[in-house]
């Protein structure tokens, strides 16, 4: 079995799935309009993938090749329902600012990457392991992609404002444009430096 | 006239790529040539239209009488699913030309998350049937005309010198952060 802290980094760094593997963009462009929605989307689908890997890990012998797919799309909408009851039961308020998003995530292709990819190949505890990876980095690029945003756009750090009244906001970046834009700019920044290591 | 604007609304005031961000991973994927993207735009118009009026059938007839509607997810999920494929295989036996324009396209549309959205959609806000189908055909137009509309774009970016950096996709996004500030000029023409 693979080291569990070599999985955890792998998804968080070295495969990242917002800057490095670029896969579930729709909720990474659509709900980081504040960090706390960013990371609150990142910690929801983080939570369904950990749940998604280990039962399609469990499952894996059972699940029969040719319709393994549709076997992993019930399992993952189980668990994003489950998710979207305790939110709506915990965490009102964000369950309506991510609104649409939480059914949502059961498209985000990188739940079911993960799932064909690893989980059903390895075992349970990898699974896991996986999926906490790949759960904390997708929620570090929503996070990081929020926090950005919310300080151009609206001039606060998680709800907190930080910059003086009078220094202009940039509302552009709190609305859809902005969300292209940062992510861009922020790939084209990890892109040099990245150049620049290997040169 | 309500249902001419509800088209209208949703080729351009609400357009789904470019202000709700649904379809992104299709829209960056598909788009490097127009021909590419036009097969793709027609592919989702004709899966989208279809879902979204299979997708209220389901929810008006099935669940809703079962008082299951907290399964939605679930089972339009499985709806769609189940419709792609059953598309592909209609389209095969009764229309190869067709196919062969669109086959490749149709399984990706499983995970574009804009037909699903469509669905949800149409369930929280109440439509009827009629508005449903509209809608879906509406929204599916959009993404075509931005995915069409993009790749030309991107076909003309690719011969460009452009900083190393920003190759790929950095300049993908920034293209369509500019088309989406575009399409902001659309904001406030129809209300619903």
């Amino acid at each position: 079995m693979a080291n569990p802290l070599k999985l955890i980094k792998n998804g968080l760094i070295d495969e990242n799935p917002t800057f490095v593997q670029v896969i579930g963009m729709c909720p990474t462009l659509a709900v980081t309009s504040s960090a706390i929605n960013g990371i609150g989307m990142g910690l929801s689908t983080a939570a369904v993938l950990i749940c998604a890997n280990l039962f399609v890990s469990l499952l894996r012998k059972v699940i029969p090749d040719k319709v393994r797919i549709p076997c992993f799309i019930v399992v993952i909408a189980t668990f994003v329902t489950v998710i979207e009851f305790l939110l709506k039961a915990y965490l009102p308020a964000l369950n309506a600012s991510l609104g649409l998003y939480i059914p949502l995530i059961v498209v985000n292709c990188l739940i079911l990457a993960r799932a064909e990819a690893f989980a059903s190949k390895n075992g349970p505890v990898a699974s896991v392991f996986d999926g906490i990876g790949m759960g904390l980095g997708f929620t570090l690029g929503l996070g990081v992609l929020g926090l950005v945003r919310e300080f151009i756009g609206a001039g606060t750090l998680f709800d907190i404002t930080v910059l003086p009244e009078a220094f202009p906001r940039t509302l552009l970046f709190v609305m859809a444009p902005g969300a292209f834009f940062t992510l861009g700019c922020l790939m084209a920044a990890l892109n040099y430096f990245r150049n620049k290591k290997k040169a | 006239m309500d249902l001419i604007l509800l088209v209208l609304a949703g080729v351009f005031v609400n357009n789904y790529v470019l202000s709700q961000f649904l379809g992104i991973c299709p829209f960056l994927g598909v788009s490097r040539k127009v021909e590419t993207a036009a097969g793709m735009g027609m592919a989702v118009i004709f899966v989208m239209s279809l879902a979204a009026g299979v997708a209220w059938l389901v929810y008006d007839l099935i669940l809703v009488p079962l008082n299951i509607t907290y399964l939605y997810n679930i089972a339009f999920i499985l709806v769609i699913a189940s419709l792609v494929q059953f598309v592909e295989m209609f389209l095969k036996k009764a229309a190869p030309a067709l196919y062969q324009a669109l086959g490749v396209f149709l399984p990706l549309i499983t995970t574009n998350c804009a037909v699903l959205g469509v669905a949800v959609l149409n369930m929280q806000k109440g439509y009827n049937f009629i508005e449903a189908v509209l809608n879906g055909f509406g929204g599916a137009t959009g993404f075509a005309l931005a995915i069409v509309l993009f790749a030309g774009i991107r076909e003309r970016i690719a011969d460009n010198d452009t900083p190393k950096a920003f190759d790929g996709f950095p300049l993908a996004l920034l293209t369509a952060g500019l088309m989406s500030i575009a399409f902001l000029g659309f904001s406030g023409l129809i209300k619903l």
